[in-house]
């Protein structure tokens, strides 16, 4: 043996994150303060894990204060995506809290002079014999400046009395009564605004620019330019808005249309160079043999933007050697990375806060947004600049969920078994996020008089994947065929949206599922059932059943009708089965939709709920309504009437059952109902109508082309 | 040219300096420091930024601050606090009625407004009322259920 062998493997993310102190620590405020890596989107991580702490160390949910994130003080946990995090940052704290427990056992007893058997602990204070100490009077014996050992398990579930109990969102009372709450609310003593002025399509180089009239207009402070990049400053933020648009007026841009338009999206995607993966290649010539009846189809999804409601934004301040920054971003320490190299100073010059924003769904524009406001600031120094999008700069300047085809075939022997499985599925990758590579992502970089040269994007690996998430069927085939072809020629920007190319994959697998029922006859809830060895995907899909009141073989009317969708996320997350009930009025509306699910052990169930119906709406949105429009200069969606979302009368009554597992290790909620709910909705229109759409988003006028 | 205009926000009077087109979002934002109302398109096409203007629910990104003056606003602000929070605040809360948050300020604003007119609205008459309300993280359902329980709470201390 060596002396210098590996360490061990510890839970999460305390993995990389090894010291307790770096996690947790007792304030001089009796509170418990724990630092996490993950940060809030407005999906309630931090009451699920401020719970996973608090029980771990018998505390009440109100002596634990998470602190907000930041590159100065917090864990590096990388970014908060994936639904990774209770299962990341929520196994970390599990063992960290454990172990402080066990350490805080050993300093009460002997203080107390009892041994542990003998001390009860009850909300932060040990008691045995009529004496007590609590964890803030024995912080200072309690050495958390160790590296955690990972030895010391955590709670049973039957110990547990918070986690599995639904817990009230801490963040949520200073929303709900207008308190600031997000990077947009920042303001500080001096604080200015910018806004940039973009180029006006993603290949456009500045020819030539009018700066002195702006710089004339009232309250600016400086007009910046930095090759291609163009930005103002202004005292106040209307100010600033009339600047932005008199320069962009001022400015001549060399700009060559390069993009192939919306009509020919498919074709110029499938005409592009691929790079080809067999992902799955199970051979039973027996049963190929079988094959009786064998049907193709193609099915198609548009490229999807975030939309979050509020445009990205980030608050800078350069006191001339130290950039502090605050921003929404889903990874402070990968967007300090890329920081590094467009700011050209080094790391411990720059400072990331972490300061909620408006939902977050992916990667959006909150790093873009923060380089911005940097560059900004400098021009600006020492006041600090708040940078906010507005509502046009979001819409063409995001990363979107990528364009993809997918193409199945199937083949189903006399019995009604499918004997062989192929899908072939066509993507861009998945991920353009920061922080990776020798250049950056960030829309500023390569703008730069300096360029910092921009870094492809990455398409995620198996088992979790990215355009090939979800591709590999979890039913259970005698042969199947999966292959990606990842299309690295991305003619929008794209990057990381919820459930990634899980979506589309679990959009064409359950349709393919839903129309080999139907060629012979089965009813699609028995199809699936008859297909599946895994008894949690089994218990989803029959209790998503029983609570529609599923009956075997049920028909549409002609106008109104029902489908199902299931998956189990990345194949290795929650389980999802949703129903959704369909009317086709003057366009299809989803009335209603019922949904079970697994995420093992449930931390919060409320906030799992809340979750999972956000994700069957949403998802329902981008199944009946979305597709970013574009011409072939650029992006043409700016503003939601040109980019319409599911409205308050459209929006479908959900009811979500869940299949607590307590024994199971958690997985995340945020991104299981997304494939099915797309799978369900198209079912239920083939049941109500017997017509089948393959293309997203189903709007009236695809639906009715494909009445004939 | 900048101009002094007064205005009557949440039962105060103040004065603000700024051109007359200012959108009334930022006078409130920036020069109020009332940061409840949001900015969300500027277009008033999602609702993040609504108060209340004269008893009517109005998109304040694309109000302009002339029209503004002299009229009475209340913002999220002054509807109710953390001590004596406005039944639809308390209803949000107990519905857990949000996810982001962003847009649920314009929206309790506006069911404010309708619950002045319809003690029992219908979920149909939730749902007009706020169709030009936008919500992404689709906590529409939540919504709903979060203004039926504030106006029974409303309609039982009556």
């Amino acid at each position: 043996m060596s002396a210098t062998a590996e360490k061990p493997a510890l839970p999460g993310s305390l993995n990389t994150n090894r010291s307790l102190d770096r996690w947790l620590r007792f304030e001089a405020d009796a509170t418990l303060g724990v630092r996490v890596g993950k940060v809030e989107l407005g999906q309630g991580i931090l009451t699920a894990l401020a719970q996973i702490a608090a029980d771990e160390l018998d505390l009440r949910l109100d002596q634990v204060r998470i602190v907000t994130a930041s590159t100065e003080a917090s864990p590096n946990e990388g970014m908060t995506s994936g639904s990774r995090s209770v299962e990341e940052s929520g196994e970390a704290l599990r063992y960290a809290c454990a172990e402080v427990r066990a350490l805080a056992l050993e300093a009460a007893a002997h203080r107390l002079g009892v041994s542990i058997e003998k001390l009860q602990l009850a909300e932060g204070v040990f008691h045995a014999g009529g004496k007590q100490a609590s964890y803030w009077d024995l912080a200072a014996e309690i050495d958390l400046a160790r590296e955690a050992s990972g030895r010391v398990s955590p709670k049973q579930a039957s110990d547990l009395a918070l986690v599995g109990r639904s817990a009230a969102r801490i963040d949520l009372p200073a929303k709900v009564f207008g308190e600031p709450s997000y990077v947009q609310d920042i303001d500080l003593p001096g604080m200015v605004h910018g806004r940039v002025v973009r180029p006006v399509n993603y290949a456009a180089t500045l020819s030539s620019v009018d700066a002195e009239a702006v710089r004339a207009l009232p309250g600016v402070i400086a007009v910046v330019r930095d090759g291609n990049f163009l930005g103002v400053v202004a005292e106040r933020e209307e100010q600033a808005i009339r600047a932005q648009a008199a320069l962009a007026k001022g400015c001549r841009w060399d700009a060559p249309r390069g993009l192939p338009g919306e009509a020919k999206i498919y074709d110029y995607l499938l005409g592009c160079p691929v790079e080809t993966a067999v992902i799955s290649d199970k051979r039973d010539a027996d049963a190929k043999s079988r094959a009786d009846v064998t049907l193709q189809a193609t099915y198609r999804k548009p490229y999807i933007a975030h939309a979050s409601i509020g445009p990205s934004c980030a608050v800078a301040r350069y006191d001339g050697d130290r950039f502090e920054i605050w921003s929404h971003s889903q990874g402070i320490f990968p967007l300090r990375g890329d920081m590094v190299k467009c700011l050209r100073v080094p790391a411990e010059r720059i400072v990331v806060h972490h300061t909620d924003g408006s939902g977050c769904y992916g990667h959006n524009g909150a790093d873009d947004v923060a380089l911005d406001a940097a560059l900004l600031a400098r021009a600006a120094s020492p006041r600090p600049v708040k940078v906010q999008w507005m509502r046009e700069e979001e819409f063409g300047w995001e990363p979107f969920g990528p364009a993809m085809v997918m193409k199945l075939s199937a083949s189903l022997d006399r019995s009604g078994a499918v004997v062989d499985w192929n899908h072939d599925v066509w993507s861009n990758p998945h991920s353009n996020r920061s922080g990776r590579g020798a250049g950056s992502t960030l829309i500023a970089a390569p703008h730069l008089a300096a360029p910092v040269p921009v870094s492809p994007p990455v398409d995620m690996p198996l088992p979790a994947g990215a355009s090939h998430r979800n591709a590999i069927p979890l039913y259970d085939f005698p042969s199947e065929h999966v292959a990606r072809h990842l299309i690295t020629d991305t003619p929008l920007r794209i990057s990381a949206l919820r459930a990634l190319g899980g979506f589309a994959n679990v959009f064409a697998i359950e349709s393919m599922m839903d129309e080999l029922a139907a060629s012979c006859g089965a009813d699609p809830v028995a199809f699936r059932l008859r297909h599946l060895k895994d008894p949690r995907a089994c218990a989803v899909i029959e209790r998503a059943a029983q609570m529609a009141g599923w009956k075997a073989g049920e028909k549409g009317d002609g106008t109104r009708g029902r489908g199902i969708g299931f998956c189990k996320y990345k194949n290795l997350g929650s389980y999802c089965a949703v129903i959704a009930e369909v009317v086709l009025e003057q366009g299809l509306r989803v009335v209603r939709a019922w949904a079970a699910v697994d995420v093992g052990r449930v931390v919060n169930p409320d906030g799992v709920v809340n979750q999972i119906e956000g994700g069957i709406v949403q998802a329902t949105s981008w199944t009946l309504k979305e597709a970013v429009r574009f011409d072939t200069d650029f992006v043409t969606s700016r503003q939601w009437a040109d980019y319409p979302i599911l409205t308050f009368g459209e929006a479908p009554h959900v009811q979500v059952s869940l299949i607590d597992r307590p024994e199971e290790p958690s997985k995340g909620a945020g991104e299981g109902a997304q494939g099915p709910t797309g799978g369900a909705i198209a079912n239920a229109l083939f049941n109500a109508i017997g017509v089948r759409v393959r293309e997203l988003p189903l709007t009236r006028e695809r639906i009715a082309t494909a009445i004939g | 040219m900048p101009e002094n205009y007064s205005l009557n926000v949440n039962g105060k009077s103040c004065s603000v300096q700024a051109e007359g087109d200012t959108p009334l979002l930022y006078v409130l934002r920036n020069d109020l420091k009332l940061k409840g109302a949001r900015y969300g398109c500027g277009v008033g096409q999602c609702g993040a930024c609504t108060v209340i203007m004269d008893g009517k629910d109005i998109y304040s990104c694309d109000t302009p601050l002339w029209a503004a003056a002299g009229k009475s606003i209340v913002t999220i602000e002054g509807l109710g606090t953390r001590e004596q929070p406005h039944a639809l605040q308390q209803a949000f809360i107990d519905e857990q009625a949000v996810q982001c948050g962003y847009c649920i300020t314009g929206i309790i604003m506006a069911a404010k407004t309708l619950l002045d007119r319809t003690v029992h609205p219908t979920d149909a008459e939730i749902d007009a009322a706020l169709e030009r309300h936008l919500c992404r993280c689709g906590t529409h359902n939540r919504i709903r259920r979060a203004i039926h329980r504030a106006a029974q709470a409303l309609d039982a201390s009556r």
